[in-house]
């Protein structure tokens, strides 16, 4: 869950916002004035310099909440015809993050600097510990010279007055792959080769920068279309609203989808499957099997430890059964995954069976936007139950758990839990490949956000108590050997 | 002395825009206030579609005060305010 409050604030503000004029009479003209609506002429100014500059982001944050780029805004373009093209696209784009560049300013350079703390002492720690040589004493205080310096903090942990320190640029010291750099221009751009679309620079930066590109202007389309339109919940979803999950999908099927299938019930065929595989993979004598779930993960494997692949499970993740039983139920349908993070946009975008996804905010959005009461819904139960197992997926060591609960026999397995995807677990996992050895386990358990799928960018609540909320509700489902 | 009354507004509005973070008070107030603070869940208190609309959500009500863009700390100052502390 992001934990910039007022940031995620203002973008949930705008996606409602969208979605009120799509369902207005006049959506290019009231899409146009969503600025003007948000910060009306007179408004006292609440964190730029002026309105104009206020006006400026918000149709910038608009333009993505539309589903386009806001790095190919020439300015030019009005959000009325932004709104039209919306409207006429047929295609949705693989690229499911943009920057918003215009907040990027404020942030400066990721680098090393001396503080007027320098005391200018004779012992010079600094100087004496940088490899470099990037360290002078220029004026009686430490120097550093930004072309030699390679950024390894020696010289921040050796000062005795803590007088350096590093510059941190939130985006780029949250991603786990390099994939996000501010660049010489000093705005901040994103290398689709190798981002892993995990999500963290868009919860990591305080001025709410990133953004998803929005499929929801699309999704309303196909609401608003005579075709049918079935809903796919991830298992972390429980928690995230108020009320059950069966009131929530009376709630979803108010705001216009056709039906709602819990994605857990493709979690128990994952369990299912990844259990005998397991088993299988075991009988042949490798060391460990890791899990193939997580979206973030899988993306990783693909862009940058394709060593690990032979230890990969190949079982389908949850989404995939669940989107195939859909589409061999409806074959006409357009089906809708509603998702935890950025990462399922990617999964999604290259399973066929797949046609949008919408993140957990998008789907509050739409509630509000509808103005829905989950509280006062009834509920509506799923043609398939899913079992306690296949609904804990969505937190760290539920899907361990599910395999495990799946064996024949539960004391084979020695799980070992990734939980959540850094520079030093990447490097353990690369570790566990080149070696073809974990130590002490034989299922690594893959969670690309700490947490698991209840910490994804896009959630609505925070860790602890959607954890809660999960444990509660699904102490009465059925466990899944009896599924 | 009369009890603080809180209502936390547990409707679509206030629970998306931020609302869901407030459960932690289910375990704060408790703690800190004994019975000195009743807390209880409101199913949408109707603040939503008066005239701030969502832009101001999630909504908290310290007994007749309106608690607006409430977080934990913005309604546990309002309790001690009411509460004279």
């Amino acid at each position: 869950m992001n934990n910039m409050g007022q940031a995620i604030h203002l973008k949930k503000e705008i996606l409602v916002r969208i979605i009120k004029a799509f369902l207005s009479d006049d959506f290019e003209r009231q899409a146009r004035l969503i600025p003007y609506d948000m910060r009306p002429k007179g408004m006292e100014v609440p964190y730029r310099c002026c309105v104009y500059k206020e006006r400026a982001i918000i149709k910038d944050r608009t333009i993505a909440g539309l589903g386009f780029p806001i790095e190919e805004d020439d300015e030019t373009v009005s959000l009325s015809d932004y709104a039209k093209q919306a409207l006429e696209r047929t295609q949705i784009s693989d690229k499911n993050l943009t920057v918003l560049q215009t907040a990027c300013k404020g942030c400066s350079t990721n680098r090393i600097y001396v503080t007027d703390l320098c005391q200018g002492c004779v012992a010079r720690p600094c100087q004496s510990t940088c490899k470099f040589g990037a360290i002078s004493i220029i004026n009686g205080r430490s120097v550093i010279d930004d072309t030699k310096c390679k950024k390894c903090q020696m010289c921040v942990n050796a000062c005795p007055y803590k007088a350096i320190v590093k510059i941190s640029v939130p985006c780029e010291d949250s991603c786990p792959v390099g994939a996000i750099k501010k660049d010489e221009t000093g705005f901040a751009s994103i290398d689709y080769d190798k981002c892993i679309n995990c999500g963290r620079c868009t919860a990591a930066c305080p001025f709410g920068a990133v953004h998803e590109r929005s499929q929801i202007i699309d999704i309303l389309k196909a609401i608003k279309s005579d075709k049918k339109v079935i809903a796919m919940i991830a298992p972390s979803i429980i928690g995230q609203f108020p009320g059950n999950i069966y009131q929530l999908k009376t709630a979803i099927i108010n705001s216009g989808f056709d039906d709602v299938y819990e994605v857990a019930q493709g979690a128990d065929i994952t369990a299912n499957t990844e259990a005998k595989e397991f088993t299988g993979r075991m009988e042949e004598g490798q060391n460990f099997m890791t899990t193939s779930c997580c979206a973030g993960y899988n993306q990783l494997i693909k862009k940058h430890l394709p060593e690990i692949k032979p230890f990969v499970s190949d079982t389908k993740t949850p989404l995939y059964y669940t989107a195939e039983i859909v589409k061999k139920e409806h074959p006409d349908a357009i089906t809708v995954f509603v998702s935890p993070c950025v990462a399922k946009r990617a999964e999604g975008f290259e399973n066929p069976n797949v046609d949008f996804v919408m993140n957990y905010e998008e789907l509050g959005a739409l509630f509000i936007a509808k103005k829905i009461q989950i509280l006062d819904m009834e509920e509506s139960k799923y043609i398939v139950e899913s079992s306690k197992q296949g609904r804990n997926f969505g937190y760290s060591g539920g899907v361990a758990e599910s395999v495990k609960k799946s064996l024949k026999d539960e004391d084979s397995i020695k799980p070992c839990i990734i939980n959540g995807l850094n520079k030093d677990s990447i490097k353990q996992l690369k570790k566990y490949a080149t070696s073809g050895v974990c130590e002490g386990c034989n299922l690594v358990e893959v969670m690309c956000c700490e947490g698991g799928c209840i910490g994804g960018n896009a959630t609505i609540n925070n860790q602890k108590t959607a954890k809660k909320l999960i444990d509660n509700f699904t102490q009465n489902s059925e466990d899944i050997s009896k599924i | 002395m009369a009890k603080v009354e809180v209502k936390v507004c547990l409707g679509t509005t206030c629970f998306v825009m931020g609302g869901s973070n407030l459960q932690e008070l289910n375990d704060i107030i408790p703690q800190k206030y004994g019975d000195k603070v009743e807390l209880s869940a409101a199913n949408c208190l109707g603040l939503c579609s008066i005239n701030w609309e969502y832009s101001k959500a999630p909504y908290v009500k310290v007994n007749e005060e309106v608690v607006s863009e409430a977080t934990v700390e913005k309604v546990l100052e309002e309790i001690d305010k009411q509460l004279g502390n």
